[in-house]
């Protein structure tokens, strides 16, 4: 806001405006440099905040669009138990999609906006929803690969410069490793049952391994807002390192289930302690991307209709509303 | 576990549980349909977490009803492989969701039922019941706060949303009449002091209902061709597309555990 001023008010002399802006930028970098959490009220770079909004934005979009691959299996849960722990992940990824839009309001964005940007095809959510469910093992998949991802780059978030942000991964961590375990342990259960079980397990980690190592991201060398988010410490390890991590620790697990994950290239290399995995098909991300993913004119369709279907409702609780302030008004004239 | 279970010749008491345990599963299966469908996120939260609620309850319900049927099944088996001439939901709950002033009138009529219902099995013979009843109870208060908030919210909103919430309860009326219905199994139960008595549940009910409809502006129907049938297993053709979908995994691999 105070930048804004700023801008507008144009009699200053273009160098000494220069000049205040590169003094406050530096102020704000060293605040930073000292792992100082910046709050919503402090000065910060327009750049910086754009970078915020966006990022907080595109997370709690997916969030939201994240309930709906496994919102499909709730009414088809193979028992009661498996529908509550189901149902009680979606609302708790419904959670994290609220805590998240008030995280990016604190930058100044309101959620009805983003709500639009992400409608109309400006926002971007994660990928990794743009693809189907097929059976009761993508739900397991979900939680072990994908949330488990999310872990990944969810943690280090946990120490992010933007006060409101880093305080809401906190929470959303706790859940997420909550959901990853779940995951993991629907996944178990399948792989100790019977042969068609199995099968369907390993179909799912066929079909979800590629597109969860994805959810990193391009490689380094590719991703545009590595150094900047680094250097603002929105981001804390990079695209390709957090990737490396999660195979390290993916893998083994796969291995205990007695899954066959499936990159024909995937070795453990003694010498770094790492395993080394094939080449990731990035046409098929960017594809994705794009909107030619298996899934994505369905997600946003949902999410339209949704919006549509309720504008009678939030309508007549908004008319209500103005109902009752003018009743009490009038009662207290 | 292969094929159905059959559970047509209950004992009373079994009887009775398992028509508490349908209502709470059947309605419960209704509201996750909500998932990524609400009006807006904290609704369909809101609706989700009532399916959360009620599919609890049917575990409990379920899981007394095998103990008392004593041979041998979960509350599993009798959820995913009774067929639907086995369920004894009320009509009521298994009909679609529709749009939102449905689903909201529906639910607003069954969290005055079952209130006043689970009000007097807190003090049903039946520890169990008893038990079960004292949970249950808080919950539907809970709900029907809810409901009816939104039932008069829509009733007392615009024109459109006063239309379709009148819509709804005009549609819906029908199947009131079969809440209050009682047959030899109630009968015997009430005066054993395990059972509510209905007849004394339907007064507070429609006191209570006419309180929110005049608060909602919305018109009472008239008792026209009331619908029944359902605690007998004599159901709409809805039930058998929501069995056919929530029982699909057990029965299509028989015997798995998962
Ligand atoms: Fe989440
Ligand atoms: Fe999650």
């Amino acid at each position: 806001m105070y930048t804004q001023g700023l801008d507008q008010q144009g009699s200053q002399d273009n160098t000494e405006h220069a000049n205040a802006d590169r003094e406050r930028e530096a102020a704000f970098q060293a605040r930073i440099d000292g792992e100082e959490k910046i709050e919503p009220r402090d000065w910060m770079p327009e750049a910086y905040r754009k970078t915020l909004v966006r990022q907080i934005s595109q997370h709690a979009h997916s969030e939201i669009v994240g309930m709906l691959p496994e919102g499909n299996w709730i009414s088809r849960a193979p028992t009661l138990k498996r529908k509550l722990i189901l149902m009680a992940k979606v609302q708790d990824e419904a959670g994290h999609g609220l805590y998240l839009y008030s995280a990016a309001e604190t930058l100044g964005t309101s959620r009805a906006d983003m709500v639009d940007q992400l409608l109309d095809g400006r926002a971007k959510y994660s990928s990794i929803f743009n693809y189907p469910t097929l059976t009761w093992a993508d739900v397991g998949a979900i939680g072990w690969l994908v949330d488990g991802a999310a872990i990944m780059n969810q943690i280090p978030l946990c120490r992010c410069s933007y006060g409101p942000y880093a305080r809401a991964m906190v929470r959303v961590c706790r859940e997420e490793s909550f959901h990853q375990r779940q995951g993991y342990e629907l996944m178990l259960a399948l792989c100790r049952g019977n042969d068609e079980q199995k099968r369907m397990a390993q179909d799912a980690l066929n079909r979800w391994w590629w597109p969860s190592l994805m959810m990193f991201g391009p490689s380094d060398n590719e991703s545009r807002h590595t150094a900047q988010s680094m250097a603002w410490k929105i981001k804390r390890f990079s695209n390709d390192e957090l990737r490396q991590k999660f195979v390290d620790t993916t893998v083994p697990q796969a291995e205990y289930l007695g899954l066959e994950v499936p990159d024909p290239d995937l070795a453990f290399d003694e010498e770094s302690g790492h395993y080394r995995f094939g080449a990731i098909d990035w046409e098929e991300f960017f594809a994705v991307l794009k909107g030619n993913g298996p899934c994505n004119r369905e997600r946003i369709e949902a999410r339209r209709s949704a919006h549509e279907e309720g504008r009678w409702v939030r309508d007549a609780a908004r008319a209500y509303a103005r109902k009752q302030a003018k009743r009490a008004a009038a009662q207290a004239a | 576990m292969t094929g159905s279970i059959d559970v047509r010749a209950a004992e009373p008491r079994l009887e009775y549980v398992l028509r508490l345990a349908d209502n709470a599963l059947v309605l419960g299966q209704r509201l996750g349909e909500w998932c990524g469908k609400g009006p807006a996120l904290e609704e369909e939260m809101a609706l989700v977490n009532f399916a959360l609620d009620l599919v609890g309850q049917a575990r409990m319900l379920l899981s007394y009803a095998a103990e008392l049927e004593g041979a041998g099944h979960s509350e599993d088996d009798l959820a995913f492989l009774r067929d639907g001439m086995d369920f004894r939901n009320l009509l009521l709950v298994e009909l679609p969701n529709r749009d939102f002033a449905f689903t909201i009138v529906r639910q607003c009529l069954f969290d005055l039922y079952q209130c006043g219902l689970y009000e007097e099995l807190q003090r049903s013979g039946d520890s169990r019941l008893a038990e079960i009843a004292a949970k249950a109870s808080k919950e539907s208060r809970y709900h029907l706060q809810h409901s009816a908030g939104w039932f008069v919210r829509l009733g007392d909103g615009t024109a459109e949303s006063h239309q379709r919430v009148q819509a709804a309860l005009d549609r819906i009326w029908r199947y009131t009449g079969e809440l209050f219905e009682t047959d030899d199994v109630e009968t015997a139960l009430v005066a054993e002091g395990i059972a509510a008595d209905p007849a004394v549940l339907r007064s507070e009910w429609d006191n209570q209902l006419d309180r929110i409809l005049r608060e909602a502006t919305i018109t009472r129907p008239a008792d026209d061709g009331m619908a029944s049938g359902g605690r007998h297993g004599r159901h709409t053709e809805h039930l058998g597309y929501m069995l056919a979908e929530m029982q699909f995994l057990q029965r299509a691999y028989p015997g798995a555990s998962w």
